[in-house]
């Protein structure tokens, strides 16, 4: 393993870190729900109308972000190597996972670590490490 | 109120993923490659956010209202089951395959980025397709063997 110094950016992602743990404070302390995009998402999906319009604001706020953000600092130029048919297939694991394990990288990762919750450990350290192993297997044997 | 203090919360968010570096997959990627060029910023993400999330939850836990009134939704649910493992497994093998996860890659798409735009459509098929293979597996069966 090496350290790639040129793309490290200790501070801001602490930084940016601590916003989103900000936002998570604000929506348990304000609304007493959990930040979990993938369960925000998923609960307008199922068809039950009644927690739908704070379900979708959130999920407003997410997308009128990049808004905001270019009044104040330049737009951010991604990397993404993934082709059209990657992005297809791992969005839809992703979907399907995220729905079938109650959570992703917010609701499991930030707010159950805070919680203490055993539970979202298992999730965290699962789908961190099959992570791992999949970008170990897409960079470095098959690639 | 709700869905204004609901706004406020995605907004913030949102602005935190963008200024964490999450909205960029190659970042994300480039912590999730252990074995090459290692990147650690999303340990500090993650650092950062837990740090505040814990003060925020151990003040939560403690509430049987939130601060506009309402009741409080915080999980009931403990068990660690195969769903649970089967399901984050999933998602963890989608994520390190493009490198979004539900959150940057909405944020993303309202950047304008065909990309996440192509990933979001797809995660949404996902969703529904649990939806709809949920619903077809508790519907009783009339000829049950």
């Amino acid at each position: 393993m090496t350290i790639d110094w040129t793309h490290f950016t200790p501070w801001t992602s602490l930084a940016g870190g601590v916003l989103i743990g900000i936002a998570a404070a604000l929506f348990v302390l304000l609304n007493g729900r959990i930040a979990g995009i993938s369960g925000i998402l998923g609960g307008l999906l199922n068809g039950r109308r009644e927690d739908a319009s704070w379900r979708a604001a959130f999920i407003a706020g997410l997308l009128v972000a990049p808004s905001l953000w270019l009044l104040v600092a330049p737009a951010v130029h991604p990397r993404i190597d993934a082709s059209t048919g990657m992005l297809l297939v791992a969005g839809l694991v992703v979907g399907i996972g995220t729905s079938y394990g109650s959570g992703c990288t917010s609701g499991h990762g930030v707010c159950g670590l805070s919680r203490l919750s055993p539970r979202s450990l298992v999730a965290t350290l699962v789908f961190m490490g099959a992570g791992f192993v999949t970008v170990y297997f897409a960079r470095h044997v098959l690639a | 109120m709700n869905a204004i203090a609901a706004f406020a919360s995605g907004l913030v968010f949102g602005l935190g993923l963008i200024l964490a570096g999450m909205t960029d997959p190659g970042k994300v990627i480039g912590f999730l490659d252990l074995a090459g060029n290692w990147d650690p910023s999303l340990a500090f993400v993650m650092g950062g956010a837990i740090a505040v999330g814990l003060v925020a939850f151990t003040f939560a836990k403690r509430r049987t209202v939130n601060l506009l009134g309402g009741a409080m939704h915080l999980p009931k649910t403990s068990h660690i089951d195969r769903r649970l493992v089967l399901g984050s497994l999933a998602f963890g093998i989608g994520w390190g395959l493009a490198g979004f996860c539900p959150g940057p890659a909405l944020v993303s798409l309202g950047a304008g980025q065909e990309q996440a735009g192509v990933f979001t459509v797809a995660m949404l098929a996902g969703i529904l397709i649990y939806v709809v293979a949920e619903r077809l597996s508790r519907r009783p069966t009339k000829h049950a063997a």
